[in-house]
Formats: structure tokens, C-alpha cells, sequence
């Protein structure tokens, strides 16, 4: 039974309007995306199947020529917070759309559940792709030895990707060993790459020197789990930010408590102002790439440098000055995917793209079924998901089941599933039930519409 | 000139509005039965109207909306003219008292100092008593804050005197919209703060007299008593720690008070940087300097020692001004850090003197700012207190203060050394004047007063006081030829 194509109308054709674009076109969805700037929306036309219009998105007469009247979903994620909750609120308020979503950066309406209430701005989710930045690179810092850190079910369990050294217990041995050396720790690795390889883990594989892996583990117990993997660094004091944008500057004001926090920013009158904001953030005025003045601020001492302007050139020059003139670890945010394929695992230690980090929220709630987490891993190649899981043993294909006895693609494992409160890793013979959130981690994107498939209710259920 | 007649009108209602004042100690000498002083007080009280009618009167053609200049040179007019008319009862009722030691006197009470040059204070009548006191109550807040509280002030550019009277670098923070709601529920405060003053003095075992008279002068931060041995005369701990509470109260930024009371909170206070700060300070400064007298064996056991440290150490950091024992005796170390407490520690806003603590802040931070620049050429750190910035026009012109304020002490020190007088005594009574802050040492300390004094060098402590409650911009500009070009 083929489904009905879902309409989605975007407002805002930004990173985050196209990204999101770029996403739901390969998912047979009719998207039509608004915009003030033409030449944005031909550019995204050129490269995508959508349908494209140039106006104000808070604008009744432009909402109707877009075709809100039978749109499914409004993505409000222009630059401007206010425009998106007029958007929202003139799509639920003349025209009944049903799910609306907002992209909202200020920690003032934020803060305020009602702005975003029945009542008021009608915003079904909210979601600040900053915000999401800003979290991520937190636990990139708190966790120096880890490539990714990625949360679900609230923070309960986290899957933690680690490149194994020589050093750590478990490298040259077999997976099985993890559990015998640590019995009271419950963990579990979903996936190894080696040499940009998937291998499906079992007990018998080899970790082996240079190898990524992808472990599910409760939250508490990640440091534990990264020591068998490879010796721990020292823990993180000094960071440097350069760029004090709207990520720099969020990023700033979460570090600055727990770390010494130098902040370089090119824009004098924005260095007055994040002064004025920040507390024990040292704001510095100047140009990321300019070797004096790193040199004068001691980046060989820094334990992790961030390079967060909007320039992808300058961050990939800055990171790699860093790198060269002594910093431990080196960050670059990086919009291009090109760029990113071509810098990570160089001498820059994490190439992040803002795009891939955001854009799982998003899907979330842009996916049908009862997805409550997307994360994309390996920039976007694989994907681990949060389901949830509903039904009985007649309607549904997964409850009712032990973990070896469900029908799941080659390459995709059930890493962990959480029960209430409690978090409970996957093993074959675990057995699924009800409303249990199941961590799915797959490793190659296309396998994401079976796997989806297969844990949604048969329409006999109904 | 016709705009120098605008001020001169603007003047005549102000007079007229001081007028008001002469009828408090009317009221208190119907209460003793003391007719001679009812009249005497009536007669000064109608010539002061009329006087203020008349200006108006005359200058009325010219009245009109102040420019910045005149409104500096209204408040200085007013500031000078008021302790002239105040000293009319006093030389109608004291004796071979001098209009310069009157004047002194007058300026003394308005300014806040709390100095005197007379003596037998016990002796005199109950009515001249509260007329000082009551001079000590309206400067601290401000005869001109009070002006604009109570009238509309006809066509008188408000908030430019409201931020040439109050005391502070900063008064751009209006509490409320208007400045005369401002204005207005500054003085609720204060008068509410000042009766709850009266009755804990008279419950600490006060008369009904001393408790209104010694109410007022704590609340202004003034430092006049009703009896020549100050505090010293009752000799009750009790008293004391009354005084203490409410001189701490006083050193705090009204607009704070008015803050935490239309909040119902005390949170207020912990934001407001300068009265942690300040208060810190003393009560950190009170425990030192009782420890100090205690070794040095001024006092036999500690708690005497607390005590007297901690009653006029308060007095004299927040610019009032008793005494309750004669620190003059106490080891230098302690007299002079009590003066240094007096030049920094009130804030702005509030009805005290010197410094204030928000410039002394502004210059703390300033120089941390400068090492922060030496090892970070780069760096770009505004200053902030209390979490705001402060920008850099004010820090530059709380520089222009501090180097004012010291070139200030400096050559009235000159001045009084000139006369022939010695260094401790001249250089802690330009100390004392400039801070409002009352007493000096040697021959101006807590035993003894100003009244020895001559003619000169009573006037130089007398400019130093109008220089210092002023804020000394708003003196000096008016001899700079700048003003007076057009």
C-alpha cells in the first residue's frame, strides 16, 4: 500500500531550511520551501525536486500561494524567531495545519513554556540548532578521548563513538572480553569501522589498534567503558573559541564556569558585547588565524581549540594553525561535507558539520512512527535511532520478541532499550516489550526506512 | 542675563518650599511653651517666604525651562542661600555667635557634616536643637530631591538638578518613569526609615526629644547631638546598636531601600555591588580595629574594645559623625583607617559623603583591567559591576573625580597649613569636611569642636563641605570660564 506523500512546507532557506530540504526530498515528501532571498531558493532549486517561492514566510497571502491550506507540517526555520512564531501561529490559527515546528534561538521565549502554548504561538517543537551545537561540542570537551557523544532517551544512555588505541585492555582482543574484565559495567559495542569499513561486532571479533567503535553504554559509565579502549587523556582545562558567533558565544557561557575559556573574535563591537555578557570568559579581539596572537595567548597550552566562525576556510586554517603550533585537540565546524570528508581524521581531530550534528532533532519529528531520536554518526552515513515501541504480539513484528528472533536487517543491531527508568542493554536473548524505547543503531543510512517499517504497528492494530 | 533670572525665579519657589521647614521647630517650641522662639521662628520663616515671593515675583517675565548650566547653578545658589536664612534663629537666639561660625553651623547641618562650633549644646533650647537636626535630616537626601518630590516644579528641568544634587556617577537608573514619582518615593522611604528610626531610639531608652533629634541626624548620616559629649552621654550599648543599624541602613543606596520594599525582598540588597561592599567593609574593619585596641591594650577585654570600635568606626565611615569615647586617643592606626573608610565607603544615592563606593569599585576594577591588558594586549574586557558594564565615559570621569576630589584636599589642607594650623588636625579637618563626616583629630577631634577655629579657617571647612556634599563638579564649574561663555 503506497503511502500518501506527506507536504511539507519550509520556511527559510538557510543551512538549516536546505539541509533539512536536502533530507526529506530523498523521502518522497512534496516540499515546497519559502524564502525572501531568490537567489538562495534557485540555488537549492538547481540541486533539489522541490517547489520554491520568494516572499515574507509571516506573510498570509505568501503562506496561502505556498499551499499551507493542505500542508501537513510547517518548519519555521527562518533566521528571525519572530517570524517563525507568526508563521506558526497564522498556520494553526487560518488554516489548521497540523503539526507546526518553530526554530526559536532566544533562551527568553525558550525559557517560557507558554510563548510556545496551545493559547499563544501554537508551536508543536521547538528546536535551536545552536543550542544542539552547543551541547554536543560540551560533551566533546567533557569526554576529550571521544569522537561523538550522542544522548537518547532523555540523557539515560549515551552512544559514545571512540577510536581504540594501543594502550587500552581491550585492544588485540576479542569483544567478549569487555564483559568478562568489566561484569559490573553494562555496555555494549553496536559497531566497529575499520578502515571506513562496517563490521558487525560479535563476540569473537578483534578490536584492533586504529579501529572506531561505537559503544551504547548508561550515561555514568562512559568514562569507564572509554579506558578499555584506549589510555585516558587528561582532563580538559583550557579552551580557546574562536568565532563568537551565536555558537562561540553559547558555547562560551556553558564552558566558562567549569574551564578556563579564551574567546578570539574579529568583530570589535561583538567582543564588547559577549564582554559584557560573559563572566570568566577572556574575550580577545582579533583574528583566528593569526599566528602572533596565538602564540602571545599560549595556544600550546590549550587542551581543546574550537574554530566556530562562519567561515569554513578560516576555521579549517585556524584549526590546523592551532594544531601546528601545539594545541592537544582541534575542532572545526565546517559547512561544506566536502570539506569534511577531507579534513577529518587529518590533523584536524574533529571536523563537525553543524548540518549532521541538528538535523536529527529535526527528523524526529518529521519522521512518521514513534521516533523520539535521530542522530546521524560518521557524518551522515549512519544513523542511530530511538524508537518506541507499541502494540501487542499481534500487531506488531517487534514485542513480544527476544532481540535474536526480530526480523532486523544485516548491519542494523539493537544496542540498548530502556524500560521506564530502567536501561537495559541488548543482548539476543532480551525480550522487547511495550512502550519500551529501543535504541536501534544502523549502519548504513538505507537500511533506516526497513528498520522504521519494522517496528511500526500493522494496520490491523487499529 | 534674562536666563539668569530664570534661575533666580526658579530659586524664590525654593525658598518659599524651605520655608516650610521652620515649621517643625515652630511646633516644638509651642510644645516646650517657649513663646520668644515661637515668634522668633515665625519672623524667620515669613521673611524667608517673603524673600522667595519677592524673587518670584520679580523675576516671573523670565520664567522658563532651565538649560544643563543653570540647573548647576541653581542648585549651588539654593545650596548656599538656604544656611544663610537658616542662621537667622540661631543668631537671633545664641549669643556672640558670629554669622561666620552661624553660617558654618547651617552648613554643617545641610551638608551632613555634623561639625559644630558650639558648645553647651546640652543647654540649648529644645526648639534650636531640632532646627539643627532637622538641617542634618533634609541635606541628606537632598533639599532639591524633596522639591521636586512635593511640587510639579513649574517649568524646571527636574531631572537635571535630581542629577546635580544626588550624589553618585551614575543616575541614569530612573526608579519610575517620572522623576518626581522618583523623587517622591525616595522620600516615602526615607521618612518611613527615619520614623522607624525614632521609635527604636526611644524603646532603647531615648526621650522623646533626643530620640526625633538623634533620629534625624543618623538617618541624614549628619552627626549633630543634642549634647556636647555626643553618643558618649548616654553610654548605652543598647543606643549604640540602635545607631549602628541605622547608620548602616543610611550608607545604603535609597533607591536599593525603595527596590526591596516595593519587591518585598531582601535579594535587592545582595545584587547592589556597592552595599556588600560597603557594609562588608566596615563590619570586616569593625572586628580589625577592635582586635587592633585590644592588643594594643586601649581596652582591657575584647568585647569593650568591639564595642567602642564598632559604634565609631560606623559613625565616622558613614559620615556621620559621633563620637561615644574620644578615638583621638586611640593610636593613630585606628583613627586614620576610619578616615580612610569615611572618604570610600557610602554609596551612591544614599545620604552619605565622600568618595562613594561605586568610584572607589570603578577604580579597583580599572586597574585590574590594566594588568588583564598587560598580559593580554588583545583582550577586550569591559568593566562590569554588579554584572552591568560600566562604560568607559564614566570610569573616565570617575577619574576626573578622584583627581578633583584629591586636588580638593589637597589645597584646602594647603590652606588651613597656610593659617598656621598643625598637619594633623588641618589635614583630618579638610578630611572631615569634604567627606561631611564631622569630626577631625588634634585640635578639631571628637573632644573638643570646630569653635576654636578662626574666621579663615572656618570658611575654608566651610567650602570644603558645600565642595564635598556637592560633589565638587558641580561647584567648580561654575569658575570655569566655559560656563560663562555663551
Amino acid at each position: 500500500m503506497e503511502r500518501r506523500s506527506v507536504k511539507i512546507l519550509i520556511l527559510g532557506a538557510g543551512q538549516v531550511g536546505s539541509t533539512v530540504a536536502e533530507s526529506l526530498v530523498s523521502e518522497a515528501n512534496d516540499i515546497t520551501v519559502v524564502d525572501s532571498d531568490g537567489e538562495k531558493l534557485r540555488q537549492l532549486q538547481d540541486r533539489l525536486d522541490l517547489r520554491t517561492l520568494t516572499g515574507n514566510a509571516a506573510h498570509p497571502t505568501v503562506l496561502e500561494q505556498a499551499g499551507i491550506v493542505d500542508t501537513d507540517m510547517l518548519l519555521a526555520v527562518t533566521q528571525s524567531d519572530e517570524v517563525n512564531l507568526v508563521a506558526c501561529k497564522l498556520a494553526a490559527s487560518l488554516y489548521n495545519t497540523p503539526t507546526r515546528i518553530a526554530r526559536i534561538r532566544a533562551l527568553d521565549y525558550l525559557n517560557r513554556e507558554a510563548v510556545f502554548s496551545a493559547e499563544n504561538f501554537c508551536v508543536d517543537f521547538s528546536i535551536c540548532p545552536e543550542q544542539i551545537l552547543t551541547d554536543y561540542i560540551t560533551k566533546l570537551i567533557e569526554f576529550p578521548e571521544a569522537l561523538q557523544v550522542l544522548e537518547f532517551a532523555e540523557g539515560k544512555v549515551s552512544l559514545v563513538a571512540v577510536r581504540a588505541f594501543e594502550g587500552g585492555p581491550l585492544v588485540g582482543k576479542p569483544l567478549s572480553f569487555l564483559r568478562s574484565h568489566m561484569p559490573q559495567v553494562e555496555a555494549r559495542v553496536a559497531a566497529i569501522f575499520r578502515q571506513d569499513r562496517a563490521i558487525i561486532p560479535e563476540g569473537a571479533t578483534l578490536v584492533q589498534d586504529g579501529d572506531e567503535i561505537f559503544f551504547i553504554a548508561a550515561s555514568d559509565n562512559i568514562r569507564r567503558v572509554l579506558k578499555e579502549m584506549r589510555r585516558l587523556d587528561k582532563p580538559t582545562k583550557r579552551v580557546m573559541i574562536v568565532g563568537g558567533g551565536n555558537i562561540g558565544r553559547r558555547l562560551a557561557k556553558a564552558l566558562e564556569r567549569d574551564y578556563q575559556v579564551k574567546l578570539i573574535e574579529f568583530n570589535k563591537k561583538t567582543c564588547q558585547k559577549l564582554a559584557g555578557e560573559l563572566t570568566n570568559t577572556l574575550v580577545l579581539n582579533g583574528d583566528g588565524t593569526d599566528e602572533k596572537l596565538m602564540q602571545q595567548e599560549n595556544v600550546n597550552e590549550i587542551d581543546v581549540f574550537c574554530a566556530l566562525t562562519n567561515d569554513d576556510e578560516n576555521n579549517i586554517m585556524s584549526a590546523l594553525l592551532a594544531k601546528q603550533a601545539g594545541a592537544e585537540k582541534v575542532l572545526a565546524l565546517i559547512n561544506r561535507s566536502a570539506y569534511v570528508d577531507l579534513v577529518q581524521g587529518g590533523k584536524i581531530d574533529i571536523a563537525l558539520s553543524p548540518a549532521h550534528v541538528t538535523i536529527g532533532s529535526l527528523l524526529s519529528y518529521v519522521r512518521q512512527g514513534d521516533v523520539a531520536a535521530v542522530h546521524s554518526l560518521r557524518r551522515g552515513a549512519a544513523e542511530a535511532l530511538e524508537l518506541v515501541v507499541h502494540g501487542d504480539g499481534h500487531s506488531s513484528r517487534v514485542v513480544g520478541r527476544r532481540i535474536d528472533e526480530i526480523d532486523l536487517p544485516k548491519g542494523a543491531t539493537i544496542g540498548a532499550l530502556v524500560r521506564g527508568s530502567e536501561v537495559i542493554m541488548g543482548h539476543h536473548d532480551t525480550v522487547i516489550e511495550a512502550e519500551d524505547h529501543v535504541i536501534v543503531f544502523v549502519v548504513d543510512k538505507k537500511m533506516v526506512k526497513k528498520v522504521e517499517k519494522l517496528f511500526q504497528v500493522s494496520i490491523g492494530f487499529f | 542675563m534674562g536666563r539668569l533670572f530664570t534661575v533666580f525665579h526658579a530659586l524664590g519657589l525654593l525658598l518659599v518650599v524651605f520655608s516650610i521647614a521652620y515649621l517643625l521647630p515652630v511646633v516644638t517650641a509651642l510644645i516646650y511653651g517657649d513663646f520668644i522662639l515661637v515668634w522668633d521662628f515665625l519672623l524667620t520663616m515669613l521673611w524667608t517666604f517673603s524673600a522667595g515671593v519677592l524673587m518670584w515675583l520679580v523675576t516671573r517675565r523670565y520664567k522658563g525651562e532651565l538649560s544643563i548650566r543653570h540647573g548647576y547653578l541653581l542648585v549651588v545658589a539654593m545650596w548656599t542661600a538656604m544656611p544663610a536664612f537658616a542662621t537667622i534663629p540661631l543668631l537671633m537666639m545664641i549669643p556672640n555667635l558670629s554669622f561666620t561660625d552661624a553660617y558654618f553651623e547651617t552648613m554643617s547641618g545641610m551638608t551632613t557634616t555634623g561639625a559644630t562650633v558650639l558648645t553647651g549644646l546640652d543647654n540649648l533650647p529644645p526648639a534650636i536643637n531640632i532646627w539643627r537636626h532637622e538641617l542634618n535630616w533634609m541635606g541628606g537626601l537632598g533639599i532639591i530631591v524633596l522639591a521636586v518630590a512635593v511640587l510639579p516644579l513649574l517649568g524646571i528641568g527636574g531631572r537635571q538638578l535630581f542629577k546635580a544634587e544626588t550624589p553618585g556617577p551614575m543616575k541614569e537608573s530612573a526608579l519610575t518613569p517620572r522623576i518626581a514619582d522618583t523623587a517622591r518615593n525616595l522620600w516615602i522611604v526615607y521618612v518611613a526609615i527615619t520614623l522607624a528610626c525614632i521609635l527604636s531610639l526611644k524603646w532603647a531608652g531615648m526621650g522623646w526629644l533626643d530620640a526625633v533629634c538623634h533620629a534625624f541626624s543618623a538617618m541624614g548620616l549628619g552627626g549633630f547631638s543634642t549634647h556636647d559629649a555626643s553618643i558618649g552621654y548616654f553610654d548605652s550599648p543598647l543606643i549604640e546598636f540602635v545607631l549602628i543599624v541605622f547608620m548602616l541602613f543610611a550608607v545604603v543606596n535609597f533607591a536599593s531601600h525603595f527596590l526591596a520594599w516595593r519587591g518585598r525582598s531582601l535579594r535587592v540588597y545582595l545584587r547592589d555591588a556597592e552595599a556588600v561592599a560597603s557594609v562588608g567593609l566596615i563590619v570586616a574593619s569593625c572586628f580589625g580595629i577592635a582586635l587592633f585596641l585590644w592588643w594594643r591594650e586601649v581596652y582591657p577585654d575584647f568585647l569593650t574594645a568591639l564595642r567602642h570600635a564598632s559604634f565609631n568606626l560606623v559613625s565616622i565611615a558613614t559620615d556621620s559623625g559621633y563620637a561615644s569615647v574620644d578615638f583621638g586617643q586611640w593610636p593613630i592606626f585606628a583613627p586614620m583607617w576610619m578616615f580612610f573608610l569615611a572618604c570610600t565607603v557610602a554609596s551612591s544615592g544614599s545620604t552619605g559623603g565622600g568618595i562613594k563606593m561605586i568610584r572607589t569599585l570603578v577604580l579597583f576594577k580599572q586597574a585590574g583591567r590594566e594588568f588583564v591588558k598587560l598580559l593580554h594586549p588583545a583582550v577586550i574586557n569591559p568593566m562590569k559591576i554588579g554584572g552591568h558594564v560600566v562604560a568607559n565615559n564614566i570610569v573616565f570621569a570617575v577619574l576626573g573625580f578622584i583627581f578633583l576630589y584629591f586636588m580638593s584636599i589637597v589645597t584646602l589642607t594647603f590652606a588651613l597649613l597656610i593659617s598656621g594650623m598643625d598637619f594633623i588636625s588641618a589635614f583630618t579637618a579638610i578630611l572631615a569636611s569634604v567627606n561631611n563626616c564631622g569630626p577631625g583629630l588634634g585640635v578639631v577631634g571628637p573632644a573638643s569642636n570646630y569653635s576654636g577655629l578662626s574666621d579663615f579657617q572656618t570658611w575654608v571647612c566651610t567650602i570644603g563641605m558645600l565642595v564635598g556634599r556637592l560633589e565638587i563638579f558641580t561647584v567648580l564649574i561654575l569658575f570655569t570660564p566655559r560656563f560663562w561663555r555663551r
